[in-house]
């Protein structure tokens, strides 16, 4: 157990498809993110990065391969092998997840939306973590606003205190900086390099180079559904990050 | 207990936006309001007609703003993303159908509760007599209409015909609800009123059997 109160969790991906009618989203994806890992997704749009950060928070049910979350404690929510259509993915695996539309209600105040998230997840003190959580992404003056009052970048700002609402052991990020002003990403940095650094293992998707790419410690880069590159090497991470577009 | 407070905190977030953009009630109550009004200044009806083919249209009317109000149930949970936020959050899916068609049942009882004395005026049928026992048909028929609905509001919101989707199938499969409704409005507005316990029978077997459905079958209607 880490001082944050939970198990370092690792992520495996075991010969991951997933199809879209004829489309292949994702191939023979097999690599595993070990507990404690930052790793960075990189890709051109529509390599298939989004579909894999989203079958990671066992959102979309792979088409065949399987999914597991090791740990120290021994593996934990197996997705169904080969996918099957009636085998539930069941268990919970402490993910935090931030995706590309910020997954909160437009018609609940920022506070309304973090608690009612802290409540379904069973949050202890909901109430003080989310009036901690709304200092530290800088809202706790707007708490009463609508959401839908809120510019781009603070949408974004309640979407990943929703993600870090229950201190989750794996995150998933998918572009996590779309909307943030750059006092907003450095202070994204700043939180993912404490998380990182607690042992909260990280997948995100990134474009190009950032504040928040320098906390990668692997880079992956997805094409047309194929790992074409996977390195930890200090130097091939910072290329694969920054010509991630190429 | 999980099942419980997941259900209770996502009725309160139902209610609280709902009540904020009154985008259903708002919805449902013109469109009620319009088909009484309409049908009773174009017939005319008398006394006898009124309590034959009064009960018809009202349900009638119940269930296509019903369908109305059905629709933007899961599809608002689209616009961001928010249906995936309640899936990673819940520790049982269920709790998002039980919240949604606690609501919707809500809306539309508060809706059929305010829209009755304007039919009982307009159409001059004595509603106050058998009051309990209206609310009690009310109540079931809603239950059914909002318990089928919420399910194939959740399968249509992920089709790509979704508008034509729902009432498609929503109104085939409500049928034999609003045929027995009818059969018991009809028989409690009657000059001696009487229950249609046949028909207070199927609706509550009609409400266990697609409810039980629901628990077992929910979880895979929320999938992508």
């Amino acid at each position: 157990m880490t001082s944050r109160g939970f198990s370092p969790t690792g992520i495996r991906f075991e010969n991951i498809e997933k199809r879209y009618g004829g489309l292949a989203a994702l191939r023979r994806i097999r690599f595993e993110i070990t507990p404690g890992e930052c790793v960075a997704l990189a890709g051109r749009n529509g390599s298939g990065k989004t579909t894999l950060l989203r079958i990671a928070a066992r959102l979309v049910r792979p088409s065949s391969g399987e999914l597991t979350f090791p740990s120290a404690v021994g593996p934990t929510a197996v997705a169904a092998p080969g996918a099957s259509k009636t085998q539930p993915v069941r268990g919970k695996v402490s993910a935090g997840f931030v995706a590309h539309a910020t997954m909160v209600y437009d018609e609940l105040t920022a506070e309304e939306n973090l608690l009612l998230f802290a409540r379904l997840q069973q949050t202890p003190n909901a109430a003080a973590r989310v009036v901690k959580l709304l200092h530290e992404v800088g809202l706790f003056d707007r708490r009463d606003s609508l959401v839908r009052t809120f510019s781009r970048g603070m949408r974004q700002r309640v979407a990943i205190a929703r993600a870090l609402l229950h201190e989750p052991a794996i995150l998933l990020l998918d572009e996590p900086s779309t909307g943030l002003d750059p006092q907003g990403v450095a202070w994204l940095a700043a939180t993912l390099r404490q998380l990182r650094d607690g042992g909260c293992t990280i997948l995100m998707s990134l474009h190009g180079e950032s504040e928040i790419s320098m906390l990668a410690t692997r880079a992956i880069r997805l094409d047309a559904g194929l790992i074409v590159a996977d390195t930890r090497t200090g130097a091939e991470v910072r290329s694969i990050l920054t010509f991630a577009d190429a | 207990m999980s099942l419980l407070s997941s259900t209770t905190a996502l009725l309160g977030k139902e209610l609280r936006t709902e009540f904020r953009s009154r985008e259903l009630l708002t919805t449902t109550v013109v469109f009620i309001l319009m088909v009484i009004v309409l049908f009773s200044f174009t017939f005319d009806p008398t006394y006898n007609e009124s309590r034959r083919f009064g009960p018809g249209l009202l349900w009638l009317a119940f269930l296509f703003a019903a369908s109305l109000m059905l629709q933007p149930c899961f599809l608002r949970e689209q616009n961001n993303d928010t249906l995936s936020a309640l899936r990673l959050s819940v520790s049982d899916p269920f709790a998002i159908f039980l919240a949604k068609l606690i609501a919707n049942t809500l809306f539309l009882l508060f809706t059929e509760v305010l829209m009755l004395p304007v039919f009982a005026v307009l159409y001059n049928v004595p509603v106050l007599r058998v009051l309990g026992q209206l609310l009690l048909v009310f109540f079931l028929g809603s239950l059914g209409v909002s318990i089928a609905g919420t399910a194939l509001s959740a399968i249509s919101a992920q089709a790509r015909m979704r508008e034509l989707l729902l009432p498609l199938l929503l109104l085939p499969l409500l049928t034999p609800v609003l045929v027995s409704s009818t059969q018991v409005t009809i028989g409690l507005l009657d000059a001696a009123p009487y229950i249609e316990w046949k028909g207070i029978g199927f609706l509550v077997a009609f409400d266990v059997v697609f409810l039980t459905l629901l628990w077992l079958l929910g979880e895979y209607l929320l999938e992508e």
